[in-house]
């Protein structure tokens, strides 16, 4: 089971989370201009990303919040948790270089991680 | 090439003879600078489709990539469940074309696949799931499928290890009943399909990854590997949980996600269980194989991933289904987990289908049932290869049926994971 840091409530069991796929998809602003294929984009085409993927999460069963996080497909560690609204971090160094997975130091519960910098 | 026969004659004459002579199934062969074709994938999937290649259209100058061990994959760690109970024409048409062949496959691979059609059944719990499953029977009848429903004391005496009283949390309210559907021998046939696609002159090549592909003006030229450049002008990808890696690299979205999926065995025990057992409400898939096993399937992960493994309360889960449900095995003991990865479409259906760059064919998207689709899943992808179209049964499974509202939608028809 994953611990899923959660940017408002902290350090909680995979369980009082429901996963949300993709993140930083956004809705076309203008519908009515999309042509089919588009549409299908949106709807259906996810990156499914063997690596480093931006996902969203909701802490269904605590705060209710939807918030992102970066987690490595391959390993299954996070390397951040953000809140919804700000900017996907960058990472330092690609995760298959990194010794130590940064998933195991994970802050202090109630303290959110800063735009763009990584939490856990 | 002469081929040894398999019988019931040669495997006395072997025994008495010390077991000395059997020869090897495949051979190891050095991959060639060309070929007519390339499957990318030593699954049944992609290994069937070489020997339907070979077989039925005579091309036998083919190989088939895999960059592990031949059925190492998804191919090894299902649970062998077989059945065409599904609600749409599309679906019905395609699965039970492969019911058809594996009523057959032993005898056509000369190799034991232990198709054992000893009838699969879905339990109703709540009247929506009585609703929905008459309606697949239905459905199923009008296609030709067969299928019919059972009332609780009809379910506990097709399966009498069944718990049918009323005093469980979701009682056995009826369940439908697919006497075709049954089991095989998950890897005989990946190794039947090996073997017999060999005999027919197919190269097998493990150990060998794709890293990238070369495209021309006309489409797919060569297959980049870790064992050189492979020229082919016809490059069918059978990759299951790494498709959307592979077709990446080609330059082709398709529209999968990757999830884990999780299996069980038990210790095994002596035969008790006669048929599968499934509930798809309450989350339980059962059977026992030929060694004795309780074979237990578990749910997806809620998400994405490619680690090939998943986590406890996902087996939990399905465990106290299974307890609820047969309370003889409460005091059973699990001997193994594992996980495999399997790439799901957003309407549960699969995709066998050209892609956008000629040449280049996939088949993809089986989600968390692509056992029993094997052999006719391979059959109509050789021909969508061989043939550079798709044969009528794969036609509705196309990628652009997203583009174009035309979805197979099984995961809307039973509201969960197949």
């Amino acid at each position: 089971m994953l611990l899923i840091v959660c940017p408002y409530c902290g350090k909680r069991p995979e369980l009082e989370f429901t996963y949300g796929g993709q993140a930083h998809l956004t809705r076309p602003r203008q519908p009515s201009q999309l042509d089919d294929q588009a549409w299908a984009e949106f709807l259906y085409m996810r990156t499914n990303t063997k690596g480093v993927y931006a996902e969203r999460w909701r802490h269904a069963r605590g705060c209710g919040r939807f918030f992102n996080a970066l987690r490595d497909t391959t390993t299954d560690h996070f390397l951040a948790f953000y809140k919804t609204g700000e900017a996907q971090p960058v990472l330092a160094t690609p995760p298959d270089q990194r010794a130590q997975p940064a998933s195991s130091a994970p802050p202090a519960p109630p303290a959110p991680p800063g735009p763009g910098g990584r939490s856990a | 090439m002469s081929r040894q026969s398999f019988s019931g004659l040669s495997l006395i004459w072997r025994g008495l003879s010390k077991h000395r002579g059997w020869q090897q199934q495949w051979r190891k062969p050095e991959p060639k600078a060309r070929y007519d074709a390339v499957i990318v994938g030593g699954g049944g999937h992609g290994l069937g489709a070489a020997y339907y290649l070979a077989k039925e259209h005579g091309m036998t100058n083919i190989a088939v990539l895999e960059k592990g061990w031949i059925g190492g994959g998804n191919t090894g760690r299902n649970t062998t469940i077989i059945r065409s109970n599904y609600l749409f024409n599309e679906s019905a048409a395609l699965y039970d074309h492969a019911v058809k062949l594996w009523e057959g496959l032993s005898q056509s691979l000369n190799y034991n696949v232990m198709f054992s059609p000893r009838g699969v059944m879905m339990l109703a719990h709540t009247v929506h799931d009585i609703q929905v499953f008459k309606r697949h029977v239905h459905a199923n009848r009008c296609n030709g499928v067969d299928n019919e429903w059972l009332e609780p004391a009809e379910a506990k005496e097709f399966c009498p290890l069944l718990n049918i009283s009323d005093d469980i949390r979701y009682p056995v309210l009826g369940a439908a009943l697919q006497r075709r559907g049954g089991t095989a021998r998950h890897d005989a046939v990946a190794w039947g399909y090996a073997r017999a696609a060999d005999a027919l002159g197919v190269d097998i090549i493990e150990n060998c990854e794709v890293t990238g592909f070369r495209r021309g003006a006309n489409g797919i030229e060569a297959v980049e590997t870790t064992r050189g450049v492979i020229q082919s002008r016809k490059v069918g990808v059978s990759a299951a949980g790494n498709t959307s890696v592979i077709m990446a690299l080609a330059g082709v979205h398709v529209p999968l996600e990757s999830y884990p999926l999780q299996a069980l065995v038990s210790e095994p025990v002596k035969p008790i269980f006669p048929c599968v057992v499934m509930s798809n409400t309450i989350h339980a898939y059962i059977s026992q194989s030929d060694k004795g096993e309780m074979v237990i399937g578990a749910g997806t992960d809620a998400y994405t991933s490619y680690t090939q493994r998943g986590a406890l309360h996902v087996n939990m889960h399905t465990l106290d289904a299974i307890c609820e449900l047969f309370p003889n095995f409460r005091r059973l003991r699990m001997l193994r987990n594992w996980g495999g990865i399997v790439d799901v479409t957003p309407d549960r259906s699969p995709i066998i289908a050209k892609t956008e760059v000629p040449g280049l064919y996939v088949n993809c998207g089986w989600g968390t049932g692509g056992f029993k689709a094997t052999p006719g899943s391979a059959h109509v992808f050789a021909w969508t290869i061989a043939h550079d179209e798709p044969h009528p049964i794969n036609a509705p499974f196309t990628i652009e049926r997203f583009r174009d509202g035309y979805l197979i939608d099984e995961a809307a028809a039973a509201a969960v994971a197949h």
